[in-house]
């Protein structure tokens, strides 16, 4: 893929060779981390540990804490995966990256809260009326999402349908900016907190198959999931099966995936391309609505600037996978949460960087620049069409 | 001339169509009637406004004055759907495929605005019983088919839509020359079952053979209507377009 960047036969200049040290060295780093894993896993005393570690060696690793590491990712990468299909569907069909999609997730998550507080103020939220009032909150956070996505196509995009690509990409950065500053001016620059969960959701483990007992006497079993993260992901899941079997199997899918392609055909072939494009912007926020309630039921909290770093992480996804491509995005996302989780223990701290857990956002980033560096196109990327993409 | 008056009502007509890009004028007072069951042929070198033409018919081009007239009724403001919907329909240049989709998709895309199943289910089998090559293939994306292939695709996607009239852009463009003949024999097939063909085509010898009537167009204007026997005799258009001294 790298020939992309370079055409056939051509010299390689300075760039090239700047590129190539970049990518050398990058997947060097993250092998020898990995390498310096499996070798503290077995000995934290060996060579390398003590080297980077000092006398006492690296830390390793208990299969609990490996375990929670790994449903961590999952859960917070299926709700990255979410958002991404959002991106990455506008991106098919119009183009352009949809920058403002980060704040369909955090409205939503807000809606989450008020939600939550009317249910909590009601007496239906720690009770047994919990398990309505939570799916009532996110039909109501999804259709909130749903509308904001519409309305914004209506309002900011198709105006601009027509213009170079990068318009719309500029303008999805100032509608991004106002409803950030909307929220804030309606409910402060706080962060809101969600009416404390029921503790069977929010505390409660689901423990599979005892193990062994850790030296404090602790059990320690082979999976021990946290209610809130199964319930994440299962919800995740749910979710994208749907918007698979929506987009694979109906006719309204099909023609979406066909506008995406080509739209003077697909209008050919009859299709309305401005009810296709707004049923795109419909889907891409009912998931990030889906998303912005498991965002509130993981962090319990949000504030205006909550769907900054989840859109950008999620956008990220979106890259890794394959922009304008659905299962990549799923993909990407799963993928980008579990590097999220994983690399900082596994692939840092063998190098001695210390709190390594705090590079967590490093860590996404790198991620991108490699996949950019190596695989430009994603990993589930095809060739776009040669209509050139902004 | 052309012997138009025993032939019922067009079913599209262009009555004084002026087409214009910006401040460039495409189509100078055209006049252009396409009837029931035959096959015509618009002739003219690059840039002499054949595609516009097709677009314009279509309604994915809005004339700036003039009427176009589907089965009598101005349908100038109806938008492409509209069209397609009472039977007017296009294989576009170079076939355009949905290259992602599979070649079923790109077929049940073609039935979009139909709602009878059981008649879809019928035109997919007669278009595979026409096809056969389409039918093992039905389930391969169809950017991995072949020029001659994808060809077939592409009229089987436009029959899909049951059209009275099939609009046809440089039906023979990038396909290979033994290809082009075969691509000419299924256009006469499909005119047999009575859909009338109206092809943009710079292979004027092989168009001609074919047709029944053809136009000729200059810079947006119809230099030549007349049958396909006559334009085949005319000096002028041997010199022009089949490249005789």
């Amino acid at each position: 893929m790298t020939t992309a960047v370079r055409a056939k036969g051509a010299p390689r200049t300075g760039v090239d060779w700047f590129l190539l040290v970049m990518r050398v060295g990058l997947i060097a780093f993250i092998v020898i981390g990995l390498l310096g894993f499996v070798a503290q896993q077995i000995d934290p005393t060996n060579a390398w540990a003590t080297w980077r570690h000092g006398d006492e060696g690296a830390a390793r690793l208990s299969w609990a804490q490996f375990q929670g590491l790994v449903v961590t990712g999952l859960s917070q990468g299926a709700m990255y995966g979410l958002i991404a299909l959002g991106y990455s569907m506008v991106y098919g069909v119009l183009g352009f990256i949809n920058f403002a999609h980060g704040e369909v997730f955090m409205i939503a998550a807000f809606t989450g809260f008020i939600m939550s507080t009317k249910f909590d103020q009601a007496g239906w939220w720690d009770s047994g009326a919990f398990i309505p009032a939570m799916l009532f909150t996110i039909v109501v956070a999804t259709i909130v999402a749903t509308i904001v996505a519409v309305v914004m196509e209506r309002v900011a995009y198709r105006p601009l349908r027509g213009s170079p690509r990068l318009i719309p990409l500029i303008t999805s950065i100032g509608v991004s900016f106002f409803l950030q500053n909307a929220v804030i001016l309606l409910f402060g620059p706080g962060a809101k907190g969600y009416a404390p969960f029921p503790d069977w959701l929010d505390k409660d483990r689901i423990n599979i198959w005892q193990i062994g007992e850790s030296d404090t006497g602790v059990p320690e079993y082979l999976l021990s999931v946290e209610n809130k993260k199964l319930l994440v992901i299962v919800v995740a899941a749910i979710s994208m099966a749907g918007l698979w079997y929506f987009v694979e199997r109906t006719k309204t899918g099909k023609a979406m995936r066909a506008v995406a392609e080509d739209k003077e055909i697909a209008s050919l072939m009859g299709i309305d391309v401005d009810r296709t494009i707004v049923t795109t912007f419909a889907v891409g926020g009912a998931m990030a609505g889906i998303a912005g309630i498991l965002w509130g039921i993981l962090f319990k909290s949000v504030i205006a600037t909550t769907g900054f770093l989840p859109g950008i992480k999620a956008f990220t996804a979106a890259v890794v996978g394959g922009v304008g491509n659905l299962g990549g995005a799923m993909a990407g996302g799963v993928s980008l949460g579990g590097a999220e989780a994983l690399a900082p223990l596994m692939v840092l701290d063998p190098w001695g960087i210390e709190g390594p857990s705090q590079l967590r956002d490093a860590v996404v980033f790198t991620l991108l620049i490699l996949v950019l560096l190596v695989k430009p196109t994603g990993l589930f990327g095809e060739r776009l069409s040669s209509e050139d993409r902004a | 001339m052309s012997d138009t008056t025993d032939k019922g009502t067009p079913i599209l007509e262009f009555r004084n169509i002026n087409t214009h890009y910006g401040a460039v004028h495409i189509l100078k007072d055209v006049n252009l009637a396409i009837y029931p069951g035959e096959m015509v042929s618009l002739l003219g070198g690059n840039a002499s406004g054949k595609s516009t033409t097709l677009k314009t018919l279509l309604g994915m081009v809005t004339p700036t004055t003039g009427e176009v007239v589907l089965d009598g009724e101005v349908v100038n403001d109806k938008p492409t759907s509209y069209r397609v919907e009472r039977g007017i329909t296009m294989v576009p240049e170079n076939r355009r495929l949905f290259k992602r989709l599979s070649v079923l998709e790109n077929l049940q895309l073609g039935a979009y605005l139909r709602n009878d199943k059981a008649g879809i289910a019928e035109d997919l089998e007669r278009i595979y019983t026409m096809f056969p090559r389409v039918k093992e293939r039905a389930n391969q994306k169809s950017g991995t088919l072949s020029g001659g292939e994808q060809q077939m695709v592409a009229m089987g996607r436009a029959l899909m839509s049951r059209p009275r009239v099939l609009l046809m852009d440089e039906p023979s463009m990038g396909l290979a020359p033994m290809l082009v003949q075969t691509n000419f024999e299924l256009i006469q097939q499909i005119h047999q079952e009575g859909i009338a063909i109206f092809m943009v085509e710079q292979n004027a010898n092989m168009a001609l053979s074919i047709a029944d009537r053809g136009w000729v167009l200059q810079t947006g204007k119809v230099v030549l209507d007349d049958t396909a026997e006559n334009l085949l005799a005319n000096p002028e258009l041997r010199k022009s377009y089949l490249g005789e001294a």
